[in-house]
């Protein structure tokens, strides 16, 4: 049985991934066209390289179709209930880095901390009638953490794309998203709060907890360990 | 566990509580999730099961009774009245996935405001006639009296008006009360805010539903915090020992009184609770082996504003309570849109009876 070790199928993420693991003398590379999702394996015997949507690289982790996998911490963290328990982190790859956080317009003098934000959503709800709209893709932990830091009337609204352009079009009246640079976040208007930061996020070596792993599998684990100086 | 051995036991505490003179009421599964969104927030999608539904929008698997149980009551307006109903909770358990995410529960509920001190003895008796002999110790707490407390400190309204917001996040609460007693200095963020002369200058693109005007409301708002003066120690010390409270029932009135000496506005408070415990003694509890502890109920996601309580099995480890209840004054007058009705309540779960049995 081969281990089977799941790498986002394009991109950034998936170059880096390569190289990263390339320059442990693991080589991974596409088989085949350019729009085939298959790969191979070099420099190590029984992995099997399995190339698919970083997004789906935690379930597929936690429910034990895949051994090992690399995707971003923030992904992890969002998908799975308990993530602890389900994956173990075997490395951080000092790449795909990424923050997690909270922004509110610029003109929001007012607010620069998750207190204000707070007091800002109280006297929100009272003026508008409504809950103070956040737009994220990230709700359990934008929810885990506003619970944890005593932020109450908010709601949260779903965004998949173009998070920093709702509070433009109204949909929202402050953002949870992924930034590397806040340039864009600049570019609309938005400021990061100072206590805003909900995860910094990077690539990330992950292996299932699952025990139900053959002797083949891990034998070859410990040895792509030893290779990989994990 | 064997669901209809659950499903009898069930039958047996509900028939209990019809002794009491309770009516028997059900309610849906699939509860519309509009008045728990606009109860908790955002903090129920943790805690239910929430699904849309394509005509009726958001809906939720019933948390518990309590809510559609108040509605029903508000609608038929006849007071006084006793409720009893039995069925199943579903509730999210992400950070203890060993816990039930479905499970029974048997419910007392009751709606009369002229004697408050005897309803609430009235249910806490029941629950406890209904757990007669099995291995718990009782809980009690008594969120009035924080809340007559925060209403008798000398400040603003604003700042009360945030406390009171905050009583159910106690770590929320700590922070708001160390800032507003000069515990904490505020954030530099807000110093620096205050010191410029137009703070608004700033303030250019201005977008979203959030205007200018309301930022310069809050900034007038901090400004006028800033000149109100800290909180006395003495008033937060009294905080302090209201929440740090750990006695058994008799002990706990002698305690309180000492403290309202210092702090009148929780006498009213106190006088209500030593009508309960009277009330409880009345009917045959043991006060020696009841616990009062001040902060008690305040981490759990409830309703309760006055008296709380729970069972706890004192023979297994790791359980979640055998029975939960207490007063929520405060949730009818929101869901009865200004008419509100004196209500007490709790509810046991017969599964946990049966493994208590089954241990005892």
């Amino acid at each position: 049985m081969m281990l089977k070790l799941g790498v986002p199928s394009k991109g950034r993420l998936m170059d880096k991934t390569f190289d990263w693991f390339g320059s442990r003398g693991v080589t991974l590379r596409r088989a085949g066209s350019d729009r085939e999702y298959a790969g191979a394996v070099d420099g190590i015997d029984g992995v099997e390289l399995v190339l698919l949507s970083a997004g789906e690289i935690p379930r597929e982790l936690a429910a034990g179709r895949i051994h090992l996998g690399v995707t971003g911490s923030d992904l992890v963290r969002e998908k799975l209930v308990n993530w602890e328990h389900q994956v173990k982190e075997l490395a951080l790859l000092g790449f795909g880095r990424a923050d997690l956080i909270i922004a509110v317009p610029d003109a929001w003098v007012d607010v620069d901390t998750l207190d204000d934000l707070d007091a800002a959503a109280a006297a929100f709800r009272k003026e508008h009638a409504m809950r103070l709209r956040i737009a994220t893709k990230y709700h359990r932990l934008v929810r885990d953490f506003l619970r944890a830091e005593g932020v109450a009337d908010y709601a949260l609204v779903d965004s998949q794309g173009a998070t920093e352009g709702t509070v433009k079009n109204q949909t929202a009246e402050a953002i949870a998203d992924i930034t590397s640079t806040g340039e864009t976040l600049r570019a609309n208007g938005l400021k990061i709060l100072a206590d805003g930061l909900i995860h910094a996020s990077q690539a990330t070596l992950f292996r299932g907890r699952r025990s139900d792993w053959t002797t083949d599998q891990r034998n070859t684990f410990k040895a792509l360990s030893a290779k990989l100086d994990l | 566990m064997d669901t209809l051995a659950i499903a009898a036991e069930a039958d047996r505490l509900r028939d209990l509580f019809v002794t009491h003179g309770a009516q028997v009421v059900d309610a849906d599964i699939l509860l519309p999730a509009d008045t728990l969104l606009d109860l908790y927030g955002e903090d129920i999608r943790g805690r239910a099961y929430l699904t849309s539904d394509p005509m009726g929008g958001e809906v939720v698997l019933r948390p518990d009774f309590t809510v559609p149980v108040v509605q029903k009551h508000m609608e038929s307006r006849a007071e006084p009245a006793r409720y009893t109903y039995a069925g199943k909770v579903f509730r999210k358990q992400d950070n203890d996935p060993a816990r039930a995410r479905e499970y029974a529960q048997v419910g007392f509920e009751v709606f009369d405001g002229r004697d408050p001190a005897g309803a609430d003895a009235c249910v806490f008796a029941a629950i406890a006639k209904a757990l007669d002999g099995l291995p718990v110790r009782a809980a009690m707490g008594d969120i009035g009296i924080l809340t007559a407390a925060v209403t008798g400190l000398k400040t603003s309204d604003t700042r009360k008006a945030a406390l009171m917001r905050h009583i159910w996040r106690p770590r929320k609460f700590k922070a708001l009360l160390d800032r507003f007693g000069g515990r904490t200095p505020p954030p530099p963020s807000r110093v620096a805010l205050l010191a410029k002369a137009d703070p608004l200058a700033a303030a250019t693109q201005v977008q979203g539903l959030r205007s200018l005007t309301e930022v310069q409301n809050r900034i007038d708002a901090l400004r006028a915090d800033a000149q109100t003066p800290p909180i006395s120690a003495e008033e937060l010390d009294l905080i302090d020992e209201l929440l740090a409270m750990r006695e058994t029932a008799p002990h706990v009135l002698s305690r309180f009184r000492d403290i309202a000496v210092d702090m009148p506005a929780i006498s009213k408070a106190v006088l209500a609770l030593s009508g309960r415990l009277a009330a409880l003694e009345s009917r045959g509890i043991d006060l020696d082996n009841l616990e009062f502890e001040g902060s008690y109920g305040r981490t759990s996601l409830e309703y309760y504003d006055g008296f709380v309580f729970g069972f706890y099995a004192t023979e297994i480890a790791g359980l979640p309570p055998i029975a939960t209840g207490g007063r929520y004054d405060a949730l009818t007058a929101r869901l009865g849109q200004g008419r509100a009705a004196p209500a007490v309540g709790g509810v046991v779960r017969p599964d946990l009876v049966l493994s208590l049995q089954g241990a005892g």
